[in-house]
């Protein structure tokens, strides 16, 4: 088994898709000969042909207008929309078309579509490329998202998106492609969507998160243990459609009090539903409000601005601490 | 510009080697088109139906075009083809019961997407579905529908750039009828025809009189047959004219002039162009005429009535597709409607 980062296990997994059916193919901006701006695609055009791996004009409407084609007309595709900050124009087709053409049909056209995009901040990247609007996605009723925050899970998640027979959009956290590496299984597996996994099982409270913040969350939890302050649970979602409510209820009915965390802006946020899960599942148990700690109401700020915009460690203690008191 | 663009006509010609058994066809396929709008119209006006798009006077483009396909092909349709669908093998019955608000779904074992109902979103996957017969290696195409408002999109200049590039056998067919609900051509485009916008993508275009079903067939065919040949897309302007409103809400006094509309319905209706057109060509009588009308309404009916017995539905059905396997909150969501309904 090999050691990998995220991005080489994304990289690995598409090749391996790629090389078991002939009917897979990967395409979108830049991703032939450069390999892909990350590098998820990278020696893929030479392994599996242009034919099968191709660019696109620049255009995220047709990227995925043509990819719901190509995905009813009997292919396997796997779209790469290069920044999720660019992914606006291409909503229009995930919207109006992939998410309610099973439903339009009766079941008799399925769009087995998967959307690879990276999102999320960290990276000092330039304006409008770290942007986080899983909310909108998650509202997009037909459509199914998930999130991994380990390259074992980049594997397992991509490989069950493959052989979802709805349309998958896969949020690949961009400041955890090369954070860390994992050993991660050649053979093929899957990780089932809507499954949430326990990162860190804790005593005290549980933080419900996913991507990006599932290392923020990470690295307070064992702060708040080395200081023996708190034994912090970590939910990471991992799947933000479906939502893995029984997870949730599990986890905040053994600790009894929650802090949900996510990038995205506050309000509309996906946190709202999870606490909205929460109070579902797990109301008697709670023995403190829920908080949220998010990015605040205001558009992804140029990077001078971003370490004030993203949660992070002392925030999220913070709000730890506070929900502990109670 | 527009003389670069000559008009495809046929009926004003000599006799066409297209067989006389699919000249016939193709006249009694517009005149069923036509007495189903009219049929769909009177059944909106009794509250039988919804919102109802008529294709009136668009009956020549509608059917010349889907004839000239193979089944095995994709039909990629707007809201105003089921005419096209028709043809393509769609049971008027189902269109009876889309407009009834029912089954959106127009496929069944069709080679066709359901209707697009915004504009122009549908043509990228006309390109994807004739990507997909391209590398499966077989010598099937798309055929995407849509109006002159729909050049207007950005998927309209996405899709034609996108098929340019992968030469995909897809064909973008425009049926320019004159009119975007109430706002004109003159005003979706300063270009002269829409056909030349071909030119910009790299690949082929055509004009043809919309109104000339044999025109329209011939043209369609022969850019069907560049695209199995591996010659790439083509772009077709069909020049027709919406003699309807745009739907059973629109009421089209309130923008068109009244001596565009009388010109068009008098003098260049699709339908009676090729009624004498088979008169003359000895191809057909008064008595079939009367024949094919009353074989059209018979066949109506019975769809309408098809439809019509259907029992009412059922709240699981806006659950039961969305996705092959229901999330778990499907059966939660769908229960507490279904036990509202029952307290009801």
């Amino acid at each position: 088994m090999a050691e990998r980062n995220m991005i080489g296990a994304i990289n690995g997994t598409l090749d391996q898709l790629l090389a078991e059916d002939a009917r897979v193919m990967v395409f979108g901006e830049d991703v032939g000969k450069n390999g892909g701006v990350f590098r998820a695609t990278e020696h893929l055009q030479e392994r599996h042909g242009d034919d099968r791996v191709f660019d696109t004009p620049l255009a995220e409407s047709g990227i995925l207008g043509m990819a719901i084609g190509m995905a009813v007309g009997g292919l396997k595709p796997i779209a790469e929309i290069q920044f999720m900050g660019f992914l606006y124009p291409g909503l229009d087709q995930l919207m109006s078309h992939a998410g309610r053409m099973a439903a339009r049909t009766q079941g008799q056209v399925n769009v087995p579509l998967v959307v690879r995009v990276p999102f999320g901040g960290g990276i000092r990247a330039p304006e409008q490329h770290a942007d986080s609007i899983e909310a909108v996605l998650v509202h997009t009723p037909g459509l199914k998202v998930v999130v991994p925050s380990t390259p074992y899970d980049a594997k397992g998640l991509l490989t069950a998106a493959l052989d979802d027979p709805d349309p998958v959009v896969v949020m690949e956290p961009i400041r955890l492609y090369r954070l860390g590496r994992q050993e991660v299984p050649e053979e093929r597996y899957t990780v089932p969507i809507g499954s949430a996994r326990v990162a860190r099982p804790g005593k005290h409270l549980t933080v419900i998160t996913w991507g990006n913040m599932v290392a923020v969350a990470l690295d307070a939890a064992r702060a708040l243990a080395e200081q023996g302050e708190a034994d912090i649970e970590v939910l990471d979602l991992r799947s933000l459609y479906p939502l893995d409510r029984e997870a949730i209820g599990e986890s905040v009915n053994k600790t009894g009090r929650a802090v949900v965390l996510h990038e995205a802006p506050m309000t509309g946020g996906l946190g709202g539903e999870v606490v909205a899960a929460i109070q579902e599942t797990a109301f008697w148990s709670l023995r403190a409000p829920v908080e949220r700690v998010t990015g605040p109401d205001v558009p992804y700020p140029p990077y001078a601005w971003e370490d004030f915009y993203l949660p992070n460690r002392e925030r999220l203690v913070e709000a730890v601490r506070r929900t502990l008191k109670d | 510009m527009s003389e670069s663009w000559p008009v495809v006509e046929v009926l004003s010609g000599g006799a066409s080697d297209v067989p006389p058994e699919v000249q016939r066809r193709l006249y009694e396929d517009m005149i069923l088109l036509r007495t189903f709008d009219e049929r769909a119209i009177n059944l909106q006006r009794q509250g039988r139906i919804g919102t109802f798009p008529p294709s009136l006077g668009q009956e020549a483009s509608e059917i010349g075009s889907a004839h000239a396909l193979r089944r095995s092909d994709w039909v990629v349709p707007s809201y105003r083809d089921h005419g096209a669908l028709m043809v393509h093998g769609l049971p008027l019955s189902n269109v009876v019961l889309f407009a009834m608000g029912r089954t959106p779904s127009l496929s069944s074992a069709l080679k066709a997407l359901p209707t697009s109902i915004p504009i122009a979103t549908h043509l990228p996957h006309a390109v994807g579905l004739a990507v997909a017969a391209q590398k499966l290696g077989t010598d099937d195409l798309a055929m995407a529908y849509f109006g002159d408002g729909g050049t207007s999109e950005g998927d309209f200049h996405e899709a034609l750039n996108f098929a340019g590039v992968y030469k995909a056998p897809v064909i973008f067919f425009c049926q320019n009828n004159g009119w975007a609900i109430s706002v004109p051509r003159a005003r979706q485009t300063a270009s002269e025809t829409l056909a030349q916008k071909a030119v910009a993508y790299g690949i082929a275009g055509r004009r043809v009189d919309g109104n000339d079903v044999l025109a329209v067939y011939q043209v369609v065919g022969e850019a069907a047959a560049r695209a199995r040949r591996g010659e790439g897309p083509t772009l077709i302007e069909s020049l027709t004219y919406r003699l309807g409103p745009h739907t059973t809400a629109d009421d089209p006094s309130r923008y068109r002039p009244a001596d565009e509309y009388q010109d068009w319905k008098e003098s260049r209706d699709p339908i009676q162009r090729m009624g004498g057109y088979l008169m003359a060509h000895g191809l057909l009588t008064a008595e079939d005429n009367q024949a094919i009308r009353q074989a059209a309404q018979d066949r109506i009916q019975a769809e309408v009535e098809a439809a019509e017995a259907l029992a009412p539905v059922e709240p699981g059905g806006m659950f039961q597709y969305v996705f092959r396997q229901p999330p778990g909150d499907f059966a939660t969501q769908q229960r507490r409607i279904e036990e509202a309904v029952s307290r009801g």
